[in-house]
């Protein structure tokens, strides 16, 4: 049996969050009444035409610098000419000879591995309306209040290998749009979408096999499913003596399988030309410039410091990076230098991620300060506090804005660690409970946890457990 | 004199001075329309309570004692390709004969908030695809000068209106020659006014980079009036030109003396008419006599200029007129099994023979493997008449030629000649495709009788220079007569 190898290309279409559409002034909002964000221009009237919105341009170089692409300052729009009802002008203005970025590359981390993807080109587009389609009326309907949202297409190599790359590839455009601030990425309204090539060849080729182009692929997780589908299909058609045709094929998430859209002769012709409309873009070099000072660390650069700088796993690292706030909570938290970086990482992937999960509230907008945190881990690290105790006083800073320090007097959950007190109390309670010291004398080991606990009880939870485990070991020993 | 005979700066003064209101002058154009417009056809669609409203508006204005833009109630009426909000435009297709636009093209909001009297919406070839008029949906317009010929075209409606006492002045829109050839063969004025000056907003395209609409008339000093009202910066239209626009009226002249007039020897090749040769040759003579240095000159460029104009227009056309799909405004065929049948029920139904024409030439042109040989080479070539034009302007100031190689023809003579057609606009494509400003004047008549028409082309944004050639030539004749003395 032959041993193939997957190749994989994405092509990823990102909805940028500008306050307007890209050719006119209607407002950029998802999931607002239909057909209530539009005007002549994007409902493409007759006689109207297009005027650039420059924030649209900046977005676009601001992730091409992020991608490390080479930023063209001279560029053109064209015209990508075809029929359909939810393209109101017959053709979407796009771009084809020259995009804003090209040439760039993205380092993405793969089972603690790095790998590097090269980025052909990032262009902007238009996006096209909806058609609303339901049972209540026969037909379709026409929604445009998508048409003319801004769009970058960002276009891969066909460098991944796997469908484990192809998935750290996506996250990683994921958490660099939201980092850059320029796209909601919300699945589930569409705000990014991706288009997937597969081939296939035998391991040790230098060539590449007839590729299919994947439409209708709509998370992250369906791309994955897309491309070992795909993948296995190719396979098995080359095992069975059959050849790949070129073709794009809609991916069906329900089936879990793909379909023949439309095959090498069936292809549009799109016809691109310059779109007359609109000048040849200029962007100044300072501006250019400008932009890229802007660009903050990114995630995927982020994730390598943290296992480099701090020791934190691939997997704790890339969860606290996926989201801007438990990261930059992580970033303040580290410079303190108050407590361990392992122990910052560990509440906030516990306790705090529990907390932003249940109220869907970012931590940063609580009164659990970054400087508040480390003391609070600080106390539990230098044995002051018990972890159970920490955690009553972090529902107390949320709840009350108070500082750590005070809320562990108030409540008095300091523990007792005088170890004369502390064995003096045992000893107390080793002689009124004798039966269980002979349990454990006669092997039943876990006699001591009740003593320990005891112990507790009659401290009334303030005595260290750790300190006191000692003491009862060693008085059951003597 | 009747009113309707006037000029809109003579009518100006008369509105000022009170010797006529300017319900008066609806009034007179209006029974002008009444009495001719059966045999001319100059319109699609007749607008006179708007009018009528309009000018009565502009007189309480007068009487108020308000400063009113100097064409306040004029009569003007609009070519149909340019979007009226609350009035049909129908671009002269079955596609768009029920189409009232929900805004007004740019221009048209100058001329409201002038208080300019808009007399109705003129006949065009289908889509501004034509020379003739004939391909209009609606109906053929007639030459006022000679019933049985063609006005020219597209713009013929807004000639034939201006030749024949319809209107004062009018709107037309020239991609290749659509205002200088009808003007020529009317024997009205007619300005391609540089690309970029004039906002195309609400123009509904032909050809996106070469369309720009512009005045017509029966005195320089109108054409100017109008240019300066339509012309300037429009954030609505990229592609228009963010500069000053010098006050053209303001800075009419009637002198050439030093002015250098280049004669574009290939514009007076085979094919041109003798009789027209001759009358250009006669104005050139007297440009000469009163200062003017004249020179001939030759744009060898210019001869590939047709073909390159057809390539890129077509293109143009095919993308612009795509969104005619049924699916949103206009036509819809009342009976498809799917999608693709009602896209081509609807598109077939909808447009003329001459529109299909340039659409499959467009979509032929851009397709993959034709689009290097024919779209890029032409816009190659486009670029190459450009920098001729460009070198010969550090030289001239104003190149002359006829406007076209013959005067009109008599109806359904050419309009099954497709390529005879094209080659109409042979004299006026080459300043089109380089964005040139071009002026269309009468320059006499052949021996039928009908107006000759003889064309000036100015530099980028020298409307000023143009016209005031223009007007020294109009000067040196005694003025124009425009108007139809047969009808």
């Amino acid at each position: 049996m032959k041993d193939f190898e997957i190749v994989v290309g994405l092509e990823v279409h990102a909805e940028l969050n500008t306050d307007s559409k890209i050719y006119c002034d209607c407002k950029n909002i998802f999931g607002l009444e239909v057909n209530t964000q539009i005007c002549p221009i994007c409902m493409g009237m007759p006689g109207t035409l297009p005027t650039l919105n420059e924030k649209v341009v900046e977005y676009a170089i601001k992730m091409g610098h992020a991608l490390n692409c080479k930023i063209n300052s001279v560029f053109k729009q064209d015209r990508k000419n075809y029929f359909y009802p939810d393209l109101p002008k017959a053709y979407q203005i796009s771009q084809a000879e020259v995009p804003v970025c090209e040439n760039g590359y993205l380092d993405v981390l793969v089972n603690g591995v790095e790998k590097r993807i090269g980025v052909t080109r990032i262009h902007i587009e238009e996006d096209a309306g909806k058609l609303i389609h339901d049972e209540s009326f026969a037909g379709s309907l026409v929604d445009l209040n998508r048409s003319g949202v801004p769009l970058i297409e960002i276009v891969s190599e066909p460098d991944m290998r796997s469908s484990a790359e192809a998935k750290a590839y996506l996250d990683t455009i994921k958490s660099i749009l939201q980092y850059l601030d320029i796209s909601d990425c919300k699945m589930q309204e569409g705000s990014i979408r991706c288009d997937v090539n597969v081939s296939v060849r035998e391991r040790g080729s230098t060539e590449f096999g007839t590729r299919c182009e994947m439409k209708n692929v709509n998370s992250f997780s369906a791309a994955v499913r897309g491309i070992e589908y795909e993948a296995k299909r190719q396979i098995e058609l080359i095992q069975s003596g059959g050849v790949v045709e070129q073709e794009t094929r809609r991916w069906d998430d329900a089936k879990g399988m793909s379909f023949t859209m439309r095959t090498k002769e069936d292809a549009h012709d799109y016809r691109y030309f310059p779109e007359p409309d609109l000048l040849t873009v200029i962007v100044d070099e300072e501006k250019i410039k400008k932009l890229k000072d802007e660009i903050p660390e990114l995630p995927n650069a982020k994730i390598l410091r943290y296992i480099r700088d701090f020791g934190i796993n691939q997997i704790d690292a890339t969860l606290i990076v996926e989201n801007m706030d438990k990261s930059k909570l992580f970033d303040d938290c580290t410079a303190l230098n108050i407590c361990t970086a392992k122990n910052i990482s560990n509440w906030i992937l516990a306790d705090i991620s529990k907390y932003m999960n249940e109220t869907g509230k970012s931590i940063l907008d609580t009164p659990l300060t970054a400087k508040r945190l480390c003391e609070l881990i600080a106390n539990v690290e230098k044995d002051i506090i018990s972890n159970s105790a920490a955690k009553t006083v972090m529902e107390v800073i949320i709840n009350e804005n108070k500082e750590p320090e005070d809320i562990i007097k108030e409540l008095g959950l300091a523990q007792n660690s005088d170890i004369g007190f502390l064995e003096n109390l045992a000893k107390d309670v080793l002689d009124r409970n004798e039966k269980s010291v002979i349990d454990y004398k006669n092997g039943k080991t876990n006699a001591m946890g009740y003593l320990i606990g005891q112990c507790m009880k009659e401290s009334k939870g303030k005595a260290n457990p750790n300190i006191v485990k000692e003491i009862v070991m060693k008085l059951l020993a003597n | 004199m009747k009113l309707y005979e006037k000029t809109a700066s003579e009518l100006s003064e008369m509105l000022r001075s009170k010797e006529c209101s300017a319900l008066e002058i609806f009034e007179d154009v209006e029974n002008r329309i009444k009495s001719v417009e059966d045999r001319v056809g100059a319109y699609i669609t007749l607008t006179p309570d708007i009018a009528k409203k309009r000018a009565i508006e502009v007189d309480e204005s007068f009487a108020k004692g308000e400063k009113l833009n100097v064409l306040a109630g004029i009569p003007i009426g609009i070519k149909d390709n340019i979007s009226t909000k609350g009035i049909r435009t129908s671009c002269a297709s079955k596609m768009l004969e029920n189409y009232v636009p929900p805004f007004n093209a740019t221009v048209i909001e100058k001329i409201n908030n002038a208080g300019m009297v808009i007399m109705g919406k003129t006949n065009l070839d289908e889509f501004a695809m034509g020379s003739s008029t004939e391909t209009s949906y609606m109906h053929i317009t007639r030459n006022p000068h000679d019933l049985d010929r063609i006005p020219g075209g597209s713009s013929g409606g807004s000639t034939a209106a201006v030749a024949a006492g319809e209107a004062i002045l009018t709107l037309g829109s020239d991609t290749g020659g659509s205002i200088r050839q009808p003007a020529a063969l009317c024997g009205a004025i007619g300005l391609k006014p540089t690309y970029g000056s004039v906002s195309r907003y609400g123009l509904i395209a032909a050809a996106s980079s070469l369309d720009q609409i512009g005045p017509i008339g029966r005195s320089v000093k109108d054409i100017a009036m109008l240019q300066d009202l339509i012309s300037g910066y429009d954030k609505m239209d990229a592609t228009s030109k963010n500069i000053e626009y010098p006050n053209l009226v303001d800075n009419l002249t009637a002198n050439v003396k030093g002015m250098k007039i280049a004669v574009l020897k290939e514009f007076f090749g085979v094919g041109v008419d003798d009789s027209i040769k001759e009358s250009v040759y006669k104005a050139i003579k007297m440009y000469e006599e009163n200062g003017a240095e004249i020179k001939e000159i030759s744009l060898p460029s210019t001869e590939f200029a047709i073909g390159a104009y057809h390539i890129i227009a077509s293109a143009e056309a095919s993308s612009n007129l795509a969104r005619f799909d049924g699916v949103k405004y206009g036509l819809r065929a009342k009976e498809y099994n799917d999608l693709t049948d009602m896209y081509e029920k609807t598109r077939s139904e909808g447009f003329g023979d001459e529109v299909k024409r340039r659409i499959m030439l467009g979509t032929f042109v851009l397709s993959s493997g034709n689009y290097d040989v024919y779209y890029k080479k032409a816009k190659n070539l486009q670029k190459k008449v450009s920098e001729e034009f460009e070198e010969t302007f550090v030289d001239f100031d104003v190149i002359i030629s006829p406007t076209v190689a013959s005067t009109a023809s008599k109806i359904g003579e050419d309009i099954n000649h497709p390529v005879k057609m094209y080659y109409n606009d042979s004299c006026t494509i080459a300043a089109s495709i380089a964005g040139l400003p071009a002026i269309t004047l009468p320059c006499g008549k052949d021996g039928n009788n009908l107006p000759i028409g003889l064309q000036l082309i100015g530099n980028k944004f020298s409307e000023q220079t143009l016209l005031n050639a223009a007007y020294t030539y109009e000067n040196l004749c005694g003025g124009f007569n425009v108007l139809s003395q047969t009808l």
